[in-house]
C-alpha cells in the first residue's frame, strides 16, 4: 500500500522562474513527513510536484526525478492522471464538489476508475471511507444533501474521505486545517494519526506544534530572499528538528527568532 | 451570474477596526459619503430594475388594447370581416399552427445550436492554446454581428441549394422517421433549412455565455477534480458542465428567445403553411408567427393589424412561458448549485 519516495536533484519552475532549488529527500513509508517554512519558500509547489499537480500551471515544469518505490514519476512513459490517483492530495481550502452529494462526492474518484459499481459496495465504500475520516457519525443522516452544506471542518474531512476512498499510496496535505477552527483541527490531527499506519503522509503546515504532533519526520525550507529559489535546509526526526536542529536558520525559524 | 462565487473582498471595515483613534473623525466623514454612494447607487439600480418591468408591462398593455378589437369580436363576425382568417374558424384557430411553426422551428434551432456551442466554448475555454481560442471568440463575436437579413440571403440562395440534395436522400432513405416524412421541396425552402440558419444566428450568444461560464469555475474544484486522476475530459464533467450548468441554460434561453421572434430569416427561407405539420422537409406547411407577421402586415386593414398583433401577444407569452420555464429548472437544483 504505502511507498516511500525519493526525490533527487529536483528543480521546479514557474515559467523561466525557478521556484525551488535542487531539493533531495526520502519520503519513509507509513510515516508523516511535515514540510515546515516561511511563506514563499515552495513547499506547495514541491508538494505538488509529487502528485504531479504542479504541471497544470501553464508553463510550470520540473527537472530531476521523483521516485515512488523506485519508479520515476517524471518518466517519459508516466502518465501523470495514473499518478495522480495513487498520490491523493487535500488542499488548504475544503473543495467538495458543489454540485454532488456528500455520498458521490466520497464516490467521485472511485467512479473514475471504475465506472460501475454496485449499488452495495458503493455504499458500503461511502461508509468505510467516511467512517475512515471520522466524518460518518455527523453525515450519516444526510448522505444525498449537498457536501457544501457542510461546516468548513467537514468539508475538510469529507475531501479527506474522498481522498482515500480510492485508496491512494501516498497522501499529500497541503495546510488541510489552516482553515478551520481548533477542534476540528484536532479531528484531523488524530485522522492523521490512523492514517499513518496505512499511507504515506506529507503535511504542509505552518503550525508548529502541528507539526511536532503529527509528524515523525520534519523538513525545513527557507529561501535567501525575495526572487531567490526555495530550498530544502534540513529534514531530519522530529524530535531531533525540534530539540537540537542542525542549522542555525532551523532553530531561529522555530523558536520564532526568524528574519 | 448569481451562481458564481467571488471570495468576499476585505472590505473597509476589517481595517477601520486596526486603525490609531486619531484620524476618526476624518474616518466619519469619509463613511457617511460613502454611504451616500452607495444609498444613491441603491436607487438607480433599484431605479433600472423598475424600468424594466415597467417596459415589460408596458409592451405588455399595448399588445393587449391593439389586439382588444380582435380578440374581444365574436369569431363568426371576425372570420367574415378579415381576409386573413379567410381559411380559420377563429381567431384561436388561426394562431394555433403558427405558434405550432414558431416553436418546432425554435426548438430545432436550439437543439441543432447548443452542442455544437458548448463544444466551441469547452473548446476555448479549456482545450485550445490561448491564442486560437481568442481568436476563434473573435470570429464567433462576429458571427453575432452579421445582420439577420444576410442570414436570410445566404440561407435562401446559398444553403437551399447545398442541403436539398441531402434533404431528399434523407427523405428516401430516413422517411419512416415522421419529422422527414411527406413530400421533399425541390427548393428546400422548408422548415429544417429554416431551423439550420436560425441555429447559426443563435450559435454566436449561447457560445460566448456558456464560455464565460466555463471560464469563471473555481479553480479549486478544476484541481480537486485533477487531483484524483481525472482527465481533462472527466474534469469537465466532475466540475466545469455542473457548475456551468445553469448559466448554459440561461445562454440557451436567450438563443431560443432570440429563434422564437426571428423574423427575416424566416420570412426569406420559408415557403410558408398553416398547418400542425411535422413534415420540415415539406414546402407550405409551417410558418412562424414573426415572419406571418412582417409578411401580412403591409396590406392589413386595420382589423387585420388588430388579429395580427393578437398573435404577436401570443409570441410573447410564449417567450416569457419559455424563460419562466427555464428559472424553474434552474431552481430546482438550487442547493447543488454551489451558490451557497
Ligand atoms: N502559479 C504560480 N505562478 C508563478 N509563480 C508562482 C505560482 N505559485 C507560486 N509561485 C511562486 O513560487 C514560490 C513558492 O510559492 P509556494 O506557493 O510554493 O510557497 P509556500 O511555501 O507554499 O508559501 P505559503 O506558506 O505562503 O503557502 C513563490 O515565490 C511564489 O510566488
Ligand atoms: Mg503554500
Amino acid at each position: 500500500m504505502a511507498q516511500r519516495i525519493d526525490v533527487k536533484d529536483l528543480n521546479i519552475y514557474y515559467s523561466d522562474f525557478r521556484a525551488v532549488a535542487d531539493i533531495e529527500m526520502a519520503v519513509e513509508p507509513r510515516s508523516v513527513t511535515a514540510f515546515i517554512g516561511p511563506s514563499g519558500c515552495g513547499k506547495s509547489t514541491f508538494l505538488r510536484t509529487l502528485n504531479r499537480m504542479h504541471e497544470v500551471i501553464p508553463g510550470a515544469h520540473v527537472q530531476g526525478t521523483v521516485a515512488m518505490d523506485g519508479v520515476d514519476l517524471y518518466g517519459a512513459d508516466v502518465d501523470p492522471v495514473a499518478v495522480r490517483r495513487q498520490v491523493g492530495m487535500v488542499f488548504q481550502r475544503p473543495n467538495p464538489f458543489p454540485t454532488m452529494s456528500i455520498a458521490d462526492n466520497v464516490l467521485a474518484g472511485v467512479r473514475l476508475n471504475n465506472k460501475r459499481i454496485s449499488k452495495g459496495d458503493a455504499q458500503d465504500m461511502v461508509e468505510q471511507s467516511l467512517k475512515g475520516a471520522n466524518l460518518w457519525n455527523e453525515v450519516k443522516d444526510r448522505l444525498d444533501r449537498p457536501g457544501s452544506g457542510l461546516s468548513g471542518g467537514q468539508q475538510q474531512r469529507l475531501c479527506i474521505a474522498r481522498a482515500i476512498a480510492v485508496k491512494p499510496q501516498v497522501l499529500l496535505m497541503d495546510e488541510p486545517c489552516s482553515a478551520l477552527d481548533p477542534i476540528s483541527t484536532l479531528a484531523i490531527e488524530d485522522l492523521i494519526a490512523e492514517l499513518k499506519s496505512e499511507y504515506t503522509i506529507v503535511i504542509v503546515t505552518h503550525n508548529m506544534q502541528q507539526a511536532a504532533r503529527v509528524s515523525d519526520r520534519t523538513a525545513f525550507f527557507n529561501l535567501a530572499g525575495t526572487g531567490q529559489p526555495g530550498r530544502l535546509i534540513e529534514i531530519d526526526d522530529t524530535a531531533t528538528i525540534f530539540s537540537a536542529p542542525r542549522e542555525q536558520a532551523t532553530e531561529d525559524y522555530i523558536s520564532g527568532r526568524f528574519g | 451570474m448569481s451562481t458564481t462565487q467571488s471570495p468576499p473582498a476585505p472590505g473597509p471595515a476589517a481595517t477601520s477596526s486596526l486603525e490609531p483613534a486619531g484620524p476618526r473623525r476624518r474616518r466619519r466623514g469619509a463613511r457617511s459619503s460613502d454611504r451616500g454612494a452607495s444609498r444613491a447607487f441603491r436607487w438607480l439600480a433599484t431605479g433600472a430594475g423598475a424600468l424594466i418591468l415597467i417596459l415589460l408591462v408596458a409592451v405588455a398593455v399595448f399588445l393587449v388594447i391593439k389586439a382588444w378589437p380582435a380578440i374581444s369580436m365574436p369569431s363568426d363576425e371576425l372570420v367574415e370581416k378579415v381576409g386573413l382568417l379567410r381559411n380559420s374558424s377563429s381567431l384561436l384557430d388561426y394562431v394555433g399552427p403558427l405558434i405550432f411553426g414558431t416553436v418546432l422551428a425554435a426548438t430545432l434551432a436550439l437543439i441543432f445550436a447548443v452542442p455544437v456551442a458548448i463544444g466551441i466554448a469547452l473548446f476555448t475555454s479549456h482545450y485550445a492554446p490561448r491564442r486560437l481560442a481568442s481568436t476563434l471568440g473573435y470570429v464567433i463575436d462576429l458571427l453575432a454581428a452579421v445582420p439577420s437579413v444576410v442570414y436570410g440571403l445566404w440561407g435562401a440562395l446559398v444553403l437551399s441549394p447545398i442541403v436539398q440534395p441531402v434533404w431528399a436522400w434523407l427523405n428516401e432513405n430516413v422517411g419512416w422517421f415522421p419529422l422527414f416524412a411527406g413530400k421533399v421541396s425541390p427548393t428546400a425552402r422548408v422548415l429544417l433549412t429554416v431551423a439550420i440558419v436560425l441555429a447559426v444566428m443563435i450559435l454566436p450568444i449561447i457560445t460566448a455565455v456558456s464560455r464565460e461560464v466555463f471560464l469563471q469555475t473555481p479553480r479549486l474544484h478544476e484541481e480537486a477534480a485533477l487531483a484524483l486522476g481525472a482527465t481533462r475530459w472527466e474534469m469537465i464533467r466532475m466540475a466545469v458542465l455542473p457548475f456551468g450548468r445553469s448559466g448554459v441554460i440561461s445562454a440557451a434561453m436567450l438563443g431560443l428567445g432570440r429563434a422564437l421572434g426571428e423574423t427575416m430569416a424566416v420570412l426569406m427561407i420559408l415557403s410558408p403553411g398553416f398547418l400542425y405539420s411535422f413534415h420540415i422537409l415539406e414546402a407550405g406547411q409551417q410558418q412562424s408567427i414573426a415572419a406571418n407577421i412582417a409578411a401580412q402586415f403591409p396590406e392589413a386593414d386595420p382589423l387585420g393589424v388588430s388579429t395580427l398583433i393578437a398573435t404577436g401577444l401570443a409570441l410573447f407569452a410564449i417567450t416569457l412561458v419559455v424563460n419562466v420555464a427555464a428559472r424553474a429548472i434552474v431552481a430546482r437544483r438550487k442547493d447543488f448549485s454551489g451558490a451557497n
